[in-house]
């Protein structure tokens, strides 16, 4: 079986956002790139799968619509351990185009699963998944956050308001990734980061496809008032803190 | 010239960097106050490749540059920097010299482990009379014929009683002063060898750093590395390398420091405003930026030219020296920014400007590196 997890390549989650040609596009000059939390969340799951012998996954690809600033995202990718990564050479203009692209390159080489984060960190649109499965007229499961496999058959459980759906269902599917599906993502071990030289890195061509929005303005958010954390065993400390700079005591 | 760092190196950085960050950085100042050994975070530095990540990859290693190493080292060291000193020990001070002078047989039974991070390696130069000056060597290993006997004892060896292999100068023919002393590459738990209390040092205390005294040991003929004699060369020859670790480390407990200081500084007020807006609070923070970004272009040069094959006896010596005494500078100058809270374990300024004076004294004094550069500008 083979799994492929859809990569957004997004800003590290500590940049400070600027917006460049009248506030239509985010500023990336000194940005660096990361593959978004939620899709990373996925891949490790995909690769902890893979690593089961009890399980027939023997392949895990990733996949990203984005233009050759992706592909350190993308080698870290393979480092976790991705066995192939393919890159849709073009701007991610949006959803319905990046789900467009993603979908073609499925037909045309077919995987059991797919998984995509439930959101992005970058734009937040929380739409690809859901495009995807349309485009690819197959199940749609979203806001997964357990994904096994007991003697063959798939277990999925979704996170629903106050509890939990359990569901088994057969591949192919796509899964839309919540947190829990696994603990933590994975730091890439020096011998992944040097097998991920070898491993392959395909830049394909894109379908001709139109973008159904555009962007016009982007706008910040207020700034917040920054956080000082206080451990609990200084609760004197924090009295001090709210008598002598908030000044609310 | 190009300053750009590749793809990899930039991946290996983070990597450390999210390591440190997620797994050392949870218990540290735990771990220094009662002087807690970090094995958990050891074992992890070793599934990660860390520890033997300068190894070529035939023995287990990493197959890194060692500009991969400085990245690594400055990442870790920002925030505990009792582990870093063990993984610097154990690449640049018992495995290198193991990959560079061992026998196959030497490097598949001792390298291996330790370049996977399943043994650890100590490095046993320093005696109670003999630190840098180690043509001084009290510690005997007299050549019996069939094995050495060896007796003395050494000081402050990091990881002496956690390591499973150690590096061993001794000395064979003292009449031959410098060239008769030898280098061996032992178990830890040989008959003879015994390990002194725990060091309860100032900073790196999670570090465990002993005496080690050896009676009557019996060291096997083919335990010695390299050729009879060439041990005084092995250690020096370590020692350079090693000085780019401890510079990286240095490195890593000033940048720490600084990124506390500036974080601290954006969010402290006083008379009204941010304490960075007030001159003497930025300039303290400029001063400190140069300094750092200067200790990282040393660090990088020597590493640099190992890299390249290039002598670096020299540059490494600088490169410990500046960055030494910039981490001294910088962690109490991050301390005096942070005020009454940087006197405080949980701000952490405290223990990496406890931890930085280390960095002045061990793998040689900050005089000594002074000596080896004087002396190789009359070379």
């Amino acid at each position: 079986m083979k799994i492929l997890v859809c990569i957004s390549n997004v800003p590290d989650t500590t940049t400070k956002i600027k917006f460049a040609n009248n506030n239509t596009q985010v500023d990336d000059a000194g940005v660096q790139w990361i593959i978004n939390p939620w899709d990373e969340l996925a891949l490790t799951r995909a690769i902890e799968l893979k690593e089961d012998s009890s399980n027939s996954f023997d392949e895990v690809c990733v996949v990203n619509v984005g233009l050759a600033k992706s592909d350190a995202t993308l080698r870290k990718a393979l480092a976790i351990g991705a066995d192939k990564a393919i890159r849709i050479d073009a701007e991610p203009l949006d959803a319905y185009f990046v789900a467009g692209q993603i979908a073609d390159y499925i037909k045309n080489n077919p995987f059991d699963i797919v998984l995509s984060g439930i959101e992005s960190s970058d734009y937040n649109g929380s739409s690809v998944g859901g495009m995807l499965s349309e485009f690819l007229d197959c199940p749609a499961i979203s806001s997964m956050t357990k994904l096994e496999v007991d003697n063959g058959e798939i277990i999925i459980h979704r996170a629903i308001p106050g509890g939990k759906q359990v569901l088994e269902l057969q591949a192919p599917f796509v899964g839309i990734v919540q947190k829990g599906i696994t603990n933590e993502p994975r730091i890439p071990a020096m011998r992944g980061i040097m097998m991920a030289r070898k491993k392959p890195l395909e830049v394909v061509s894109p379908v001709d496809l139109k973008a159904l929005s555009h962007i016009v303005e982007f706008e910040l958010p207020q700034a917040k008032a920054s956080c000082r954390m206080i451990s609990e065993e200084r609760l004197e400390a924090l009295v001090d803190l709210l008598k002598s700079e908030a000044k609310v005591l | 010239m190009n300053f750009e760092l590749t793809e990899e190196q930039e991946m290996i950085r983070d990597a450390a960097r999210d390591f440190a960050q997620r797994e050392l950085l949870p218990g540290v100042i735990e771990r220094d106050e009662n002087a807690i050994y970090p094995k958990e975070q050891v074992k992890r530095l070793g599934e990660l490749g860390f520890l033997g990540m300068l190894v070529g990859t035939e023995y287990d290693g990493g197959g890194m540059d060692t500009v991969s190493y400085v990245l690594a080292m400055e990442e870790i060291s920002k925030v505990d920097a009792s582990v870093s000193v063990i993984m610097s020990v154990n690449n640049s001070l018992v495995c290198w010299g193991v990959q560079k002078y061992g026998s196959e047989a030497q490097k598949e039974e001792f390298l291996k482990p330790m370049a996977r991070g399943d043994k650890i390696g100590a490095f046993l130069l320093s005696e109670p009379e003999a630190g840098s000056d180690a043509t001084s060597q009290r510690t005997t290993a007299v050549d019996m014929g069939d094995h050495y006997l060896v007796n003395g004892i050494k000081n402050w060896i990091t990881s002496g009683g956690t390591a499973s292999t150690y590096l061993l100068i001794a000395h064979t023919h003292p009449e031959k002063k410098h060239h008769g002393i030898n280098a061996f590459l032992i178990d830890s738990n040989l008959e003879g060898i015994s390990v002194g209390p725990h060091e309860n040092k100032m900073g790196m205390r999670a570090s465990d750093t002993h005496s080690v005294m050896f009676n009557n040991v019996k060291i096997p003929k083919e335990n010695r590395l390299g050729e009879d004699g060439q041990g005084f060369k092995i250690a020096m020859k370590s020692l350079e390398g090693g000085r780019i670790g401890i510079a990286s480390q240095a490195l890593g407990l000033a940048s720490g420091a600084y990124e506390l200081a500036l974080q601290y500084a954006q969010e402290r007020k006083t008379f009204g405003k941010e304490i960075i807006k007030h001159q003497a609070i930025a300039f303290k923070l400029a001063d400190m930026a140069v300094e750092i970004e200067a200790a990282r272009y040393f660090c990088l040069k020597a590493a640099w030219l190992k890299d390249q094959g290039k002598p670096y006896g020299q540059a490494s010596a600088m490169a410990k020296l500046y960055a030494a005494e910039t981490a001294m500078k910088v962690t109490t100058e991050a301390v005096q920014i942070h005020g009454g809270n940087g006197y405080v374990k949980e701000y952490h300024v405290e223990r990496l400007m406890r931890e930085a004076k280390l960095t002045q004294i061990y793998e040689g004094t900050s005089e000594i590196q002074k000596i080896v550069i004087s002396r190789g500008l009359l070379a």
